[in-house]
């Protein structure tokens, strides 16, 4: 069965993207904050959000693969159609990059290069500076001691190579794997699916380094001082759970519509169970960064926590945690909970806007600091990426038939029973 | 006089087709001896589902409970402690170190507390009257227990249906 993008769906796709298009241009117009930052932070958290969501769909396929999980064949085609928007959250990313290395905003206090040399030596009104003492020299003002310290990290070579390497695996494992599912479906062969069995858990290696890596570099670099080992898993779970969300309530609405009609309760409960598992996986995460760095109390790491738990950011924060923990942990942990539609959906909504303002309060602290608004802008922009990220998913879902053919563990995922 | 049949079966599948015959027939089952776990049995044979798993959730549910009130009244309120300068004398403020003893002990209580009441409930604990009909259940055999005392049928009834299935011994007692 094929899917058709059109209609109804396709209508609010489109309405949302307009709403996306008009907070685009309005929120840069009205956007007095300094460089624009407001405009770009909101750039970032909405392109890396969704980004991270299509990213997580490419992680769970190559997992699904590397497991031999047969449960999950049936959707295959689905985690396919979210890789639509790897391009594009991807593009976004790397104007927000660009963007910032060309001083437009000034998101990233480290592609300040003035901070990197301790001395500076002034030619009239041309600054030079300079890393040893000389003649004329005098102290730099800007020089700062920790970002110094992790000049060869972010130099502008070893970073961009960074970044376009992390993108550019991104996609061409995406293509690889969509290739071969295509081509399955012309031609059954096993060689196909170990092919992608072993290109799967090589992902996996790969993708266990750049998903903590990546958020380093486009995340945690944002609070330049401060850094924390467990962020890439945070952030990796994060996604993760989005991507479970984002999965669950689509095809729910898949399957009232008719389409996937393969997937039965079963499926719906192991979305449900996942939904949940990766809820308490992320909140986890949450704790263990937050307990470590509150206990120990020592300056460099609290600061993280000063402005995002005593500051203004409080409310957000604290009651961001409070839903995505316990709303998912007290609701869905009953097993008929996960198979009703009337739990998981109000669930499903609630964690993935909470899911969001998690990302937000990753990138606004370090950027807005006190001076934060909120308001339509905001709004706006998460509904306008909402838009196109189901635009380009739903139309790279119709590009292929609903359920692939010749999977060799098609039958013992249309026939799971729990 | 009321009876009790045991029917023996030498494989789950067989076991499988069997009960829906026999249930298909109208023949109520009882209950079924196996080895282990036939995936699919309970809802065939009109088994209701377990609420072991509401058990466990209140029991964990008590185990974080009696874990905060402990530490309230170990750490503040017996005997405050102050650690590594935190605002002690206060349950929030402190909240946050008390969590993961608070996370294994709702653990520890919600694990015991199901596996005990699963032994009790099943009459299983160490040094309990076995209650299976015959110990080649705990080994390949598979027993299903039939009683005309639950059944509208007659006894030559129930046993005639009994016949017409696939098994490998029927052992009848007066109940």
């Amino acid at each position: 069965m094929e899917f058709k993008f059109e209609g109804r769906l396709k209508l609010v796709t489109q309405v949302l993207m307009a709403v996306g298009v008009v907070a685009l241009v309005g929120g840069f117009l009205t956007d007095t904050s300094d460089h624009h930052n407001r405009w770009w932070a909101n750039l970032l958290i909405n392109g890396f959000f969704y980004f991270s969501m299509a990213l997580a769909a490419l992680f769970f396929y190559a997992l699904q693969y590397a497991t031999e999980s047969g449960w999950s064949a049936v959707l295959k085609r689905w985690f396919e159609a979210l890789w639509g928007f790897l391009p594009w959250g991807a593009a976004v990313i790397v104007v927000v990059l660009l963007a910032g290395k060309f001083h437009a905003h000034h998101l990233y206090h480290w592609m300040d290069h003035t901070l990197y040399h301790e001395y500076m030596v002034e030619h009239g009104d041309h600054v030079h500076y300079v890393d040893e003492m000389e003649e004329g020299a005098v102290l730099n003002p800007n020089f700062d001691h920790v970002i110094a310290g992790k000049k060869a990290y972010f130099s502008d070579a070893f970073f961009w190579i960074r970044t376009l390497v992390y993108i550019a695996t991104f996609l061409l494992f995406a293509r690889m794997f969509r290739k071969w599912s295509l081509l399955e479906d012309e031609a059954p062969s096993l060689d196909l699916h170990y092919k992608q069995y072993k290109r799967g858990a090589v992902f996996l290696v790969v993708f266990a380094v750049f998903s903590s890596t990546l958020s380093w570099d486009w995340i945690m670099s944002i609070d330049t001082h401060w850094f924390s080992t467990l962020f890439g898993w945070y952030v990796f779970s994060g996604m993760w759970v989005s991507f479970m969300i984002f999965t669950n309530v689509s095809m729910l609405w898949l399957r009232s519509q008719g389409y996937f009609k393969e997937v039965n309760e079963s499926h719906m409960h192991d979305l449900g169970k996942w939904m949940f598992a990766i809820s308490m996986l992320w909140s986890y995460l949450w704790l263990s960064q937050f307990l470590l760095i509150w206990y120990s109390n020592i300056p460099e790491e609290v600061t993280y926590y000063m402005s995002r738990v005593l500051g203004d950011y409080k409310v957000p924060f604290l009651a961001m945690f409070f839903v995505n923990f316990a709303v998912p942990f007290y609701v869905l942990l009953a097993r008929d909970a996960k198979r009703n539609p009337r739990f998981v959906i109000p669930v499903a909504i609630l964690i993935f806007i909470a899911h969001f303002v998690d990302v937000y309060l990753l990138i606004v602290p370090g950027t807005m600091f006190d001076h934060n608004q909120f308001g339509f802008f905001e709004v706006g922009m998460f509904l306008g990426f909402l838009g196109l990220f189901m635009n380009r998913t739903f139309a790279t879902l119709a590009k292929a038939p609903l359920i692939s053919k010749n999977h060799p563990m098609l039958q013992e995922s249309m026939e799971l029973h729990y | 006089m009321s009876k009790i049949f045991h029917v023996m079966y030498d494989d789950d599948a067989v076991l499988m087709t069997a009960a829906k015959d026999l249930v298909g027939q109208g023949v109520r089952v009882k209950d079924v001896f196996s080895p282990f776990p036939v995936h699919g049995i309970d809802p065939v044979i009109g088994i209701k589902r377990t609420r072991l798993a509401i058990c466990s959730f209140m029991f964990a549910m008590t185990g974080t409970s009696l874990a905060l009130l402990g530490m309230w009244y170990f750490m503040i309120s017996d005997w405050p402690m102050n650690i590594g300068g935190k605002p002690s004398f206060s349950l929030i403020e402190n909240v946050m170190a008390f969590i993961p003893v608070t996370f294994e002990f709702s653990v520890l209580c919600g694990a015991h507390g199901m596996a005990i009441t699963y032994l009790l409930r099943n009459g299983t604990l160490p040094g309990m009257p076995a209650t299976n009909p015959d110990p080649r259940t705990t080994d390949d055999k598979f027993v299903m227990e039939i009683t005309t005392d639950n059944n509208s049928m007659s006894s030559d009834e129930l046993e005639s249906a009994i016949r017409g299935t696939d098994m490998i011994e029927l052992s009848i007692k007066d109940a």
